[in-house]
Protein backbone atom coordinates (compact mmCIF):
# COMPACT_ATOMS: atom_id res chain seq x y z
CA UNK A 1 0.00 0.00 0.00
CA UNK A 2 1.26 3.46 -0.86
CA UNK A 3 1.21 6.26 1.75
CA UNK A 4 -1.75 8.63 1.74
CA UNK A 5 -3.08 11.55 3.74
CA UNK A 6 -6.26 11.05 5.72
CA UNK A 7 -8.98 13.56 6.54
CA UNK A 8 -12.38 13.14 8.11
CA UNK A 9 -14.63 16.08 7.23
CA UNK A 10 -17.73 16.54 9.35
CA UNK A 11 -19.85 18.34 6.78
CA UNK A 12 -20.82 17.50 3.22
CA UNK A 13 -19.47 20.81 1.79
CA UNK A 14 -16.11 20.15 3.43
CA UNK A 15 -16.06 16.63 2.01
CA UNK A 16 -16.96 17.88 -1.46
CA UNK A 17 -14.13 20.43 -1.29
CA UNK A 18 -11.70 17.65 -0.40
CA UNK A 19 -13.11 15.47 -3.15
CA UNK A 20 -12.89 18.27 -5.71
CA UNK A 21 -9.19 18.59 -5.02
CA UNK A 22 -8.58 14.93 -5.81
CA UNK A 23 -9.42 13.14 -2.56
CA UNK A 24 -10.70 9.58 -2.75
CA UNK A 25 -13.81 9.01 -0.65
CA UNK A 26 -13.89 6.10 1.75
CA UNK A 27 -17.14 4.82 3.30
CA UNK A 28 -17.11 1.15 4.35
CA UNK A 29 -13.68 0.68 2.83
CA UNK A 30 -14.17 -3.00 2.01
CA UNK A 31 -13.33 -2.51 -1.67
CA UNK A 32 -10.99 0.45 -1.43
CA UNK A 33 -8.67 -0.81 1.33
CA UNK A 34 -8.44 -4.21 -0.34
CA UNK A 35 -7.51 -2.67 -3.70
CA UNK A 36 -5.11 -0.19 -2.11
CA UNK A 37 -3.28 -3.10 -0.52
CA UNK A 38 -3.03 -4.73 -3.96
CA UNK A 39 -1.82 -1.31 -5.25
CA UNK A 40 -4.61 -1.37 -7.83
CA UNK A 41 -5.86 1.80 -6.14
CA UNK A 42 -3.23 4.38 -5.24
CA UNK A 43 -4.91 7.46 -3.82
CA UNK A 44 -2.69 10.24 -2.45
CA UNK A 45 -5.50 11.48 -0.27
CA UNK A 46 -8.29 9.51 1.43
CA UNK A 47 -11.38 11.42 2.57
CA UNK A 48 -13.40 9.61 5.23
CA UNK A 49 -17.10 10.31 4.69
CA UNK A 50 -18.38 8.11 7.52
CA UNK A 51 -19.22 11.18 9.60
CA UNK A 52 -21.51 12.76 7.00
CA UNK A 53 -25.29 12.85 7.47
CA UNK A 54 -26.07 10.49 4.58
CA UNK A 55 -27.85 7.74 6.46
CA UNK A 56 -31.44 6.75 7.04
CA UNK A 57 -34.11 4.71 5.30
CA UNK A 58 -37.30 6.64 4.65
CA UNK A 59 -40.56 6.20 2.78
CA UNK A 60 -40.99 8.81 0.05
CA UNK A 61 -44.17 10.79 -0.34
CA UNK A 62 -44.94 9.03 -3.60
CA UNK A 63 -44.91 5.61 -1.91
CA UNK A 64 -41.34 4.70 -2.76
CA UNK A 65 -38.28 4.29 -0.62
CA UNK A 66 -35.09 6.27 -0.10
CA UNK A 67 -31.97 4.57 1.28
CA UNK A 68 -29.14 6.82 2.40
CA UNK A 69 -25.74 6.19 0.82
CA UNK A 70 -24.03 5.53 4.16
CA UNK A 71 -26.55 3.02 5.47
CA UNK A 72 -24.68 -0.26 5.96
CA UNK A 73 -25.69 -3.27 3.92
CA UNK A 74 -26.72 -4.96 7.18
CA UNK A 75 -28.97 -2.14 8.28
CA UNK A 76 -30.55 -1.68 4.86
CA UNK A 77 -31.26 -5.40 4.52
CA UNK A 78 -32.98 -5.71 7.86
CA UNK A 79 -34.90 -2.43 7.78
CA UNK A 80 -38.61 -3.02 8.15
CA UNK A 81 -39.55 -0.81 5.19
CA UNK A 82 -37.08 -2.57 2.89
CA UNK A 83 -38.04 -6.06 4.05
CA UNK A 84 -41.75 -5.53 3.63
CA UNK A 85 -41.88 -3.37 0.50
CA UNK A 86 -38.91 -4.69 -1.48
CA UNK A 87 -37.82 -8.17 -0.33
CA UNK A 88 -35.70 -8.39 -3.49
CA UNK A 89 -33.41 -5.74 -2.02
CA UNK A 90 -33.10 -7.41 1.38
CA UNK A 91 -32.43 -10.76 -0.25
CA UNK A 92 -29.85 -9.36 -2.68
CA UNK A 93 -28.03 -7.74 0.23
CA UNK A 94 -28.12 -10.75 2.53
CA UNK A 95 -26.88 -13.03 -0.24
CA UNK A 96 -23.87 -10.72 -0.66
CA UNK A 97 -20.45 -11.01 0.97
CA UNK A 98 -20.43 -12.00 4.66
CA UNK A 99 -22.03 -10.61 7.82
CA UNK A 100 -18.71 -8.95 8.69
CA UNK A 101 -18.42 -7.22 5.33
CA UNK A 102 -22.09 -6.24 5.31
CA UNK A 103 -21.59 -4.55 8.68
CA UNK A 104 -18.85 -2.41 7.14
CA UNK A 105 -19.93 -1.83 3.55
CA UNK A 106 -22.30 0.99 2.62
CA UNK A 107 -25.09 1.15 0.05
CA UNK A 108 -23.28 3.81 -1.98
CA UNK A 109 -20.02 1.89 -1.89
CA UNK A 110 -21.74 -1.34 -2.83
CA UNK A 111 -22.92 0.21 -6.08
CA UNK A 112 -19.45 1.63 -6.77
CA UNK A 113 -17.54 -1.56 -5.90
CA UNK A 114 -15.08 -2.53 -8.56
CA UNK A 115 -14.97 -5.73 -10.55
CA UNK A 116 -13.65 -9.00 -9.13
CA UNK A 117 -11.93 -9.84 -12.44
CA UNK A 118 -8.69 -11.48 -11.31
CA UNK A 119 -6.72 -9.73 -14.05
CA UNK A 120 -7.97 -6.34 -12.85
CA UNK A 121 -6.78 -7.20 -9.35
CA UNK A 122 -3.38 -8.46 -10.54
CA UNK A 123 -1.16 -5.49 -11.36
CA UNK A 124 1.15 -7.65 -13.46
CA UNK A 125 -1.67 -8.48 -15.91
CA UNK A 126 -2.90 -6.41 -18.83
CA UNK A 127 -6.13 -4.62 -17.94
CA UNK A 128 -7.73 -1.74 -19.81
CA UNK A 129 -9.86 -0.91 -16.80
CA UNK A 130 -6.89 -0.53 -14.48
CA UNK A 131 -4.44 0.78 -17.05
CA UNK A 132 -6.14 2.11 -20.20
CA UNK A 133 -4.55 0.84 -23.39
CA UNK A 134 -2.71 -2.07 -21.77
CA UNK A 135 -5.04 -4.72 -23.20
CA UNK A 136 -7.37 -7.32 -21.70
CA UNK A 137 -5.81 -10.47 -20.32
CA UNK A 138 -9.23 -11.97 -19.62
CA UNK A 139 -10.32 -12.12 -23.26
CA UNK A 140 -7.81 -14.84 -24.06
CA UNK A 141 -7.23 -15.91 -20.46
CA UNK A 142 -9.28 -17.87 -17.94
CA UNK A 143 -12.66 -16.23 -18.32
CA UNK A 144 -15.12 -18.70 -16.79
CA UNK A 145 -16.61 -16.09 -14.45
CA UNK A 146 -16.60 -13.21 -16.90
CA UNK A 147 -19.43 -11.43 -18.68
CA UNK A 148 -21.48 -12.62 -21.63
CA UNK A 149 -23.51 -9.43 -22.03
CA UNK A 150 -22.38 -5.85 -22.58
CA UNK A 151 -18.80 -6.82 -23.28
CA UNK A 152 -16.44 -4.99 -25.59
CA UNK A 153 -13.10 -5.73 -27.19
CA UNK A 154 -11.54 -3.76 -24.34
CA UNK A 155 -13.22 -5.40 -21.33
CA UNK A 156 -15.28 -8.45 -20.32
CA UNK A 157 -15.38 -7.93 -16.54
CA UNK A 158 -18.66 -8.36 -14.67
CA UNK A 159 -20.13 -5.85 -12.24
CA UNK A 160 -20.10 -7.70 -8.91
CA UNK A 161 -22.93 -6.05 -6.96
CA UNK A 162 -26.12 -7.98 -6.18
CA UNK A 163 -27.85 -4.89 -4.82
CA UNK A 164 -27.29 -3.12 -8.14
CA UNK A 165 -29.17 -5.91 -9.93
CA UNK A 166 -32.19 -5.40 -7.68
CA UNK A 167 -32.00 -1.61 -8.12
CA UNK A 168 -31.78 -2.05 -11.90
CA UNK A 169 -34.92 -4.17 -11.92
CA UNK A 170 -36.77 -1.68 -9.72
CA UNK A 171 -35.96 1.40 -11.84
CA UNK A 172 -34.10 3.08 -8.98
CA UNK A 173 -32.59 6.54 -9.13
CA UNK A 174 -29.19 7.58 -7.80
CA UNK A 175 -29.10 10.89 -5.93
CA UNK A 176 -25.83 12.80 -6.27
CA UNK A 177 -24.28 15.90 -4.83
CA UNK A 178 -21.28 17.82 -6.14
CA UNK A 179 -19.84 21.28 -5.83
CA UNK A 180 -22.25 22.35 -8.62
CA UNK A 181 -25.28 21.08 -6.68
CA UNK A 182 -27.50 18.03 -6.61
CA UNK A 183 -28.78 15.87 -9.46
CA UNK A 184 -30.42 12.53 -10.05
CA UNK A 185 -29.42 9.81 -12.48
CA UNK A 186 -31.57 6.83 -13.49
CA UNK A 187 -29.89 3.65 -12.29
CA UNK A 188 -29.79 2.30 -15.82
CA UNK A 189 -27.67 5.29 -16.84
CA UNK A 190 -25.46 5.33 -13.76
CA UNK A 191 -23.25 2.29 -14.31
CA UNK A 192 -21.52 2.37 -17.69
CA UNK A 193 -20.81 -0.44 -20.11
CA UNK A 194 -17.10 -0.60 -20.91
CA UNK A 195 -17.06 0.18 -24.62
CA UNK A 196 -13.63 1.55 -25.47
CA UNK A 197 -13.26 3.20 -22.05
CA UNK A 198 -13.63 0.50 -19.36
CA UNK A 199 -11.87 2.70 -16.81
CA UNK A 200 -14.99 4.91 -16.85
CA UNK A 201 -17.36 2.87 -14.71
CA UNK A 202 -20.12 5.28 -13.69
CA UNK A 203 -21.68 8.66 -14.33
CA UNK A 204 -20.11 10.35 -11.30
CA UNK A 205 -18.38 13.62 -12.06
CA UNK A 206 -15.06 14.29 -10.32
CA UNK A 207 -15.68 14.93 -6.64
CA UNK A 208 -19.35 13.95 -6.72
CA UNK A 209 -20.87 11.88 -3.93
CA UNK A 210 -23.83 9.52 -3.88
CA UNK A 211 -26.24 10.74 -1.22
CA UNK A 212 -28.99 8.13 -1.60
CA UNK A 213 -30.74 5.67 -3.86
CA UNK A 214 -34.46 6.00 -4.40
CA UNK A 215 -36.79 3.22 -5.41
CA UNK A 216 -40.01 4.49 -6.98
CA UNK A 217 -43.45 3.28 -6.01
CA UNK A 218 -44.59 0.24 -7.93
CA UNK A 219 -48.13 -1.06 -8.33
CA UNK A 220 -49.21 -3.25 -5.42
CA UNK A 221 -49.33 -6.04 -4.55
CA UNK A 222 -45.75 -6.52 -5.71
CA UNK A 223 -44.00 -9.85 -5.24
CA UNK A 224 -40.25 -9.72 -5.49
CA UNK A 225 -37.19 -11.81 -4.79
CA UNK A 226 -33.56 -12.50 -5.64
CA UNK A 227 -31.89 -15.75 -6.63
CA UNK A 228 -28.11 -16.09 -6.71
CA UNK A 229 -26.27 -19.06 -8.17
CA UNK A 230 -22.68 -19.57 -7.06
CA UNK A 231 -19.79 -22.03 -7.02
CA UNK A 232 -20.34 -22.33 -3.28
CA UNK A 233 -23.53 -21.69 -1.40
CA UNK A 234 -22.51 -18.57 0.51
CA UNK A 235 -19.85 -15.84 0.70
CA UNK A 236 -19.22 -15.91 -3.04
CA UNK A 237 -19.93 -13.76 -6.07
CA UNK A 238 -22.64 -14.74 -8.52
CA UNK A 239 -22.15 -16.89 -11.58
CA UNK A 240 -25.69 -15.89 -12.45
CA UNK A 241 -28.44 -14.17 -10.51
CA UNK A 242 -31.95 -12.91 -11.08
CA UNK A 243 -33.93 -10.10 -9.51
CA UNK A 244 -37.64 -10.42 -10.21
CA UNK A 245 -40.58 -8.20 -9.26
CA UNK A 246 -44.10 -8.99 -10.47
CA UNK A 247 -47.44 -7.26 -10.06
CA UNK A 248 -50.17 -9.77 -10.78
CA UNK A 249 -53.75 -8.52 -10.72
CA UNK A 250 -56.87 -10.39 -11.71
CA UNK A 251 -54.80 -13.40 -12.65
CA UNK A 252 -52.78 -11.42 -15.20
CA UNK A 253 -49.22 -10.16 -14.99
CA UNK A 254 -49.55 -6.37 -15.19
CA UNK A 255 -45.97 -5.39 -14.39
CA UNK A 256 -42.78 -7.41 -14.70
CA UNK A 257 -39.32 -6.19 -13.68
CA UNK A 258 -36.48 -8.60 -14.31
CA UNK A 259 -32.71 -8.10 -14.16
CA UNK A 260 -29.72 -10.42 -14.10
CA UNK A 261 -26.36 -10.36 -12.35
CA UNK A 262 -23.08 -12.19 -12.82
CA UNK A 263 -23.49 -12.10 -16.57
CA UNK A 264 -23.14 -8.47 -17.61
CA UNK A 265 -20.51 -5.76 -17.53
CA UNK A 266 -23.30 -3.89 -15.75
CA UNK A 267 -26.44 -5.28 -14.09
CA UNK A 268 -28.51 -6.49 -17.02
CA UNK A 269 -32.16 -5.57 -17.45
CA UNK A 270 -34.02 -8.36 -19.23
CA UNK A 271 -36.55 -6.38 -21.27
CA UNK A 272 -37.20 -9.25 -23.68
CA UNK A 273 -38.21 -11.47 -20.76
CA UNK A 274 -40.45 -8.76 -19.35
CA UNK A 275 -42.20 -8.32 -22.72
CA UNK A 276 -43.06 -12.02 -22.75
CA UNK A 277 -44.68 -11.74 -19.33
CA UNK A 278 -46.76 -8.59 -19.34
CA UNK A 279 -50.43 -9.11 -20.17
CA UNK A 280 -50.26 -12.88 -19.80
CA UNK A 281 -51.49 -15.33 -17.18
CA UNK A 282 -48.76 -16.93 -15.07
CA UNK A 283 -48.17 -20.57 -15.98
CA UNK A 284 -45.13 -22.84 -15.80
CA UNK A 285 -45.01 -22.74 -19.59
CA UNK A 286 -44.94 -18.96 -19.58
CA UNK A 287 -42.03 -18.84 -17.15
CA UNK A 288 -40.03 -21.20 -19.35
CA UNK A 289 -40.89 -19.36 -22.56
CA UNK A 290 -40.03 -15.95 -21.10
CA UNK A 291 -36.80 -17.18 -19.50
CA UNK A 292 -35.78 -18.52 -22.88
CA UNK A 293 -35.06 -14.91 -23.79
CA UNK A 294 -32.82 -14.24 -20.78
CA UNK A 295 -29.60 -14.69 -22.71
CA UNK A 296 -30.72 -12.86 -25.85
CA UNK A 297 -27.74 -11.12 -27.38
CA UNK A 298 -25.19 -12.87 -25.17
CA UNK A 299 -21.70 -13.51 -26.52
CA UNK A 300 -19.91 -16.19 -24.54
CA UNK A 301 -16.15 -16.40 -24.17
CA UNK A 302 -14.02 -19.54 -24.26
CA UNK A 303 -14.87 -20.70 -20.73
CA UNK A 304 -18.25 -19.24 -19.85
CA UNK A 305 -20.66 -20.67 -22.42
CA UNK A 306 -22.34 -22.51 -19.52
CA UNK A 307 -23.72 -19.17 -18.33
CA UNK A 308 -26.18 -19.04 -21.24
CA UNK A 309 -28.21 -22.02 -20.05
CA UNK A 310 -27.56 -21.32 -16.40
CA UNK A 311 -28.94 -17.80 -16.77
CA UNK A 312 -32.10 -19.05 -18.45
CA UNK A 313 -32.68 -21.59 -15.70
CA UNK A 314 -31.91 -19.05 -12.98
CA UNK A 315 -34.48 -16.66 -14.39
CA UNK A 316 -37.09 -19.39 -14.93
CA UNK A 317 -36.75 -20.63 -11.38
CA UNK A 318 -37.01 -17.17 -9.88
CA UNK A 319 -40.04 -16.33 -12.02
CA UNK A 320 -41.66 -19.48 -10.61
CA UNK A 321 -40.71 -18.58 -7.06
CA UNK A 322 -41.91 -14.99 -7.26
CA UNK A 323 -44.86 -15.66 -9.58
CA UNK A 324 -46.14 -18.39 -7.32
CA UNK A 325 -47.31 -20.78 -10.02
CA UNK A 326 -45.13 -23.83 -9.87
CA UNK B 1 -7.54 -41.12 18.73
CA UNK B 2 -6.46 -39.84 22.14
CA UNK B 3 -6.76 -43.38 23.57
CA UNK B 4 -3.72 -44.37 21.51
CA UNK B 5 -1.52 -41.87 23.29
CA UNK B 6 0.79 -43.10 26.04
CA UNK B 7 -0.35 -42.39 29.58
CA UNK B 8 0.73 -39.04 30.90
CA UNK B 9 1.11 -37.44 27.50
CA UNK B 10 -0.96 -34.47 26.54
CA UNK B 11 -4.04 -35.60 24.64
CA UNK B 12 -5.02 -33.80 21.50
CA UNK B 13 -8.16 -32.54 23.17
CA UNK B 14 -6.27 -31.17 26.17
CA UNK B 15 -3.67 -29.56 23.98
CA UNK B 16 -6.26 -27.89 21.80
CA UNK B 17 -8.30 -26.85 24.80
CA UNK B 18 -5.34 -25.13 26.39
CA UNK B 19 -4.42 -23.52 23.09
CA UNK B 20 -7.93 -22.20 22.75
CA UNK B 21 -8.04 -20.77 26.22
CA UNK B 22 -4.74 -19.04 25.65
CA UNK B 23 -5.43 -17.97 22.10
CA UNK B 24 -2.60 -15.96 20.72
CA UNK B 25 0.19 -17.16 22.97
CA UNK B 26 3.62 -17.66 21.49
CA UNK B 27 2.97 -21.36 20.86
CA UNK B 28 0.50 -20.64 18.09
CA UNK B 29 2.32 -17.56 16.97
CA UNK B 30 5.45 -19.42 16.00
CA UNK B 31 3.52 -21.17 13.24
CA UNK B 32 4.03 -18.04 11.20
CA UNK B 33 7.31 -16.20 11.49
CA UNK B 34 6.39 -12.67 12.55
CA UNK B 35 8.84 -11.19 10.08
CA UNK B 36 6.95 -12.82 7.23
CA UNK B 37 3.65 -11.15 8.04
CA UNK B 38 4.71 -7.87 9.62
CA UNK B 39 4.40 -4.81 7.45
CA UNK B 40 7.71 -3.02 7.25
CA UNK B 41 7.73 -0.35 9.95
CA UNK B 42 7.80 2.84 7.94
CA UNK B 43 9.39 6.01 9.20
CA UNK B 44 6.54 7.98 10.74
CA UNK B 45 5.64 10.76 8.36
CA UNK B 46 3.44 13.43 9.89
CA UNK B 47 1.48 13.88 6.66
CA UNK B 48 0.63 10.20 6.31
CA UNK B 49 0.15 9.22 9.93
CA UNK B 50 -1.92 10.40 12.83
CA UNK B 51 -3.32 9.74 16.24
CA UNK B 52 -6.17 7.45 17.17
CA UNK B 53 -7.73 6.96 20.57
CA UNK B 54 -9.80 3.84 21.13
CA UNK B 55 -10.73 1.22 23.72
CA UNK B 56 -9.59 -2.35 23.18
CA UNK B 57 -11.00 -5.01 25.49
CA UNK B 58 -11.81 -2.27 27.97
CA UNK B 59 -8.39 -0.62 27.95
CA UNK B 60 -7.97 2.88 26.59
CA UNK B 61 -5.16 3.33 24.05
CA UNK B 62 -3.93 6.49 22.35
CA UNK B 63 -1.53 5.69 19.54
CA UNK B 64 0.18 7.24 16.58
CA UNK B 65 -0.32 5.08 13.51
CA UNK B 66 0.63 5.19 9.87
CA UNK B 67 -2.56 5.86 7.91
CA UNK B 68 -2.09 2.53 6.15
CA UNK B 69 -2.25 0.52 9.36
CA UNK B 70 -5.14 -1.90 9.55
CA UNK B 71 -6.86 -2.65 12.83
CA UNK B 72 -5.50 -6.17 12.44
CA UNK B 73 -1.89 -5.00 12.21
CA UNK B 74 -2.41 -2.51 15.03
CA UNK B 75 -3.59 -5.33 17.28
CA UNK B 76 -0.93 -7.83 16.32
CA UNK B 77 2.13 -5.74 15.59
CA UNK B 78 1.76 -2.72 17.88
CA UNK B 79 -0.23 -4.08 20.80
CA UNK B 80 0.88 -7.71 20.86
CA UNK B 81 -2.70 -8.97 20.74
CA UNK B 82 -1.92 -11.87 18.43
CA UNK B 83 -5.13 -13.78 19.09
CA UNK B 84 -6.66 -12.11 16.06
CA UNK B 85 -5.21 -13.92 13.04
CA UNK B 86 -4.10 -12.77 9.60
CA UNK B 87 -5.32 -15.22 7.00
CA UNK B 88 -5.95 -13.65 3.61
CA UNK B 89 -5.57 -9.96 4.55
CA UNK B 90 -8.23 -9.27 1.93
CA UNK B 91 -11.62 -9.78 3.59
CA UNK B 92 -12.02 -13.25 2.17
CA UNK B 93 -11.49 -15.56 5.15
CA UNK B 94 -12.72 -14.02 8.43
CA UNK B 95 -9.70 -15.05 10.53
CA UNK B 96 -9.30 -11.40 11.60
CA UNK B 97 -12.89 -10.99 12.82
CA UNK B 98 -13.21 -8.59 15.76
CA UNK B 99 -16.07 -6.57 17.20
CA UNK B 100 -16.10 -2.81 16.64
CA UNK B 101 -18.80 -1.14 18.71
CA UNK B 102 -20.40 -4.55 19.11
CA UNK B 103 -20.55 -5.41 15.41
CA UNK B 104 -18.37 -8.04 13.79
CA UNK B 105 -16.02 -6.71 11.12
CA UNK B 106 -12.91 -7.78 9.25
CA UNK B 107 -9.93 -6.23 11.03
CA UNK B 108 -7.80 -6.47 7.89
CA UNK B 109 -10.04 -4.08 5.92
CA UNK B 110 -10.51 -1.61 8.77
CA UNK B 111 -8.09 1.31 8.76
CA UNK B 112 -7.04 1.97 12.36
CA UNK B 113 -7.13 5.74 11.84
CA UNK B 114 -10.88 5.54 11.33
CA UNK B 115 -11.53 4.08 14.79
CA UNK B 116 -11.20 7.17 16.94
CA UNK B 117 -13.56 6.70 19.88
CA UNK B 118 -14.36 3.09 18.96
CA UNK B 119 -14.76 0.17 21.33
CA UNK B 120 -12.96 -2.91 20.03
CA UNK B 121 -13.35 -6.45 21.37
CA UNK B 122 -10.92 -9.17 20.32
CA UNK B 123 -10.86 -12.85 21.23
CA UNK B 124 -8.63 -11.92 24.19
CA UNK B 125 -11.50 -9.86 25.58
CA UNK B 126 -14.18 -12.54 25.60
CA UNK B 127 -13.26 -14.52 28.70
CA UNK B 128 -14.09 -13.21 32.16
CA UNK B 129 -10.79 -13.77 33.93
CA UNK B 130 -10.29 -17.53 33.97
CA UNK B 131 -13.93 -18.10 33.13
CA UNK B 132 -14.17 -18.88 29.41
CA UNK B 133 -16.86 -17.31 27.30
CA UNK B 134 -19.64 -19.90 26.77
CA UNK B 135 -18.75 -20.12 23.09
CA UNK B 136 -15.07 -20.73 23.86
CA UNK B 137 -16.18 -23.52 26.20
CA UNK B 138 -18.53 -24.88 23.54
CA UNK B 139 -15.66 -25.04 21.02
CA UNK B 140 -13.73 -27.15 23.51
CA UNK B 141 -16.74 -29.31 24.38
CA UNK B 142 -17.35 -30.11 20.71
CA UNK B 143 -13.75 -30.19 19.52
CA UNK B 144 -14.74 -27.54 16.98
CA UNK B 145 -11.33 -27.05 15.45
CA UNK B 146 -8.34 -28.87 14.11
CA UNK B 147 -5.37 -26.58 13.39
CA UNK B 148 -6.99 -23.71 15.30
CA UNK B 149 -5.88 -20.87 13.06
CA UNK B 150 -9.40 -19.75 12.14
CA UNK B 151 -10.73 -20.41 15.64
CA UNK B 152 -10.38 -16.91 17.17
CA UNK B 153 -12.22 -15.43 14.21
CA UNK B 154 -14.84 -18.18 14.35
CA UNK B 155 -15.43 -17.58 18.04
CA UNK B 156 -15.67 -13.79 17.81
CA UNK B 157 -17.91 -14.12 14.77
CA UNK B 158 -19.98 -16.73 16.59
CA UNK B 159 -20.60 -14.44 19.56
CA UNK B 160 -21.96 -11.84 17.14
CA UNK B 161 -24.00 -14.45 15.28
CA UNK B 162 -25.62 -15.40 18.59
CA UNK B 163 -26.17 -11.78 19.63
CA UNK B 164 -27.79 -11.06 16.25
CA UNK B 165 -30.17 -13.98 16.77
CA UNK B 166 -29.14 -15.90 13.68
CA UNK B 167 -29.08 -19.29 15.38
CA UNK B 168 -32.60 -20.60 14.72
CA UNK B 169 -31.39 -23.67 12.84
CA UNK B 170 -28.18 -25.32 11.69
CA UNK B 171 -28.80 -23.94 8.22
CA UNK B 172 -29.20 -20.43 9.57
CA UNK B 173 -26.00 -20.71 11.60
CA UNK B 174 -24.11 -22.01 8.57
CA UNK B 175 -25.28 -19.09 6.44
CA UNK B 176 -24.54 -16.45 9.07
CA UNK B 177 -21.14 -17.96 9.88
CA UNK B 178 -20.15 -18.21 6.21
CA UNK B 179 -17.79 -15.25 6.54
CA UNK B 180 -15.40 -17.50 8.45
CA UNK B 181 -13.54 -20.06 6.39
CA UNK B 182 -12.14 -23.19 8.04
CA UNK B 183 -9.66 -24.99 5.80
CA UNK B 184 -9.60 -28.01 8.12
CA UNK B 185 -13.32 -28.36 7.56
CA UNK B 186 -14.51 -28.30 11.17
CA UNK B 187 -17.77 -26.69 10.10
CA UNK B 188 -20.11 -29.34 11.46
CA UNK B 189 -18.68 -29.03 14.95
CA UNK B 190 -18.46 -25.25 14.75
CA UNK B 191 -22.19 -25.15 14.00
CA UNK B 192 -22.84 -27.46 16.95
CA UNK B 193 -20.74 -25.26 19.25
CA UNK B 194 -22.52 -22.07 18.19
CA UNK B 195 -25.86 -23.81 18.63
CA UNK B 196 -24.92 -24.94 22.14
CA UNK B 197 -23.70 -21.50 23.20
CA UNK B 198 -26.84 -19.88 21.78
CA UNK B 199 -28.95 -22.17 23.93
CA UNK B 200 -27.14 -21.15 27.09
CA UNK B 201 -27.75 -17.51 26.42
Amino acid sequence: MFPFTYTRPTSTPAALAAGASGGRYIAGGTTLVDLMRETVERPDSVVDIAGLPLGGVTATRGGGLRIGALVSMTDAARHRLVRTAYPVISQALELSASPQLRNMASIGGNILQRTRCTYFRDISAACNKREPGSGCAAREGWNRTHAILGTSQACVATHPSDLAVALTALDATVHLIGSAGTRQVAFGDFLLQPGATPHRENALRPGELITAVEIPAHPRPLSSGYLKVRDRQSYEFALTSAAVALHIDGGVIRTAKVAAGGVGTVPWRLRAVERQLVGRRPTPQLWARAAGHAADGARPLAHNRFKLGLLERTVERQLRVVGGTR
Amino acid sequence: MSEELPKGSVSRRTLLASTASLTGVAATNTLVAPAAVASPAPAVDAATSGQVSLRINGDQHTLTVDNRTSLLDLLREQLGLTGTKKGCDAGACGACTVLVDGRRVNGCLTLARRLDGAEVTTVEGLADGDELHPLQQAFIDHDAFQCGFCTPGQIVSGTACIAEGHTGSAAEIREWMSGNICRCGAYTKIVTAVHQAAGRR
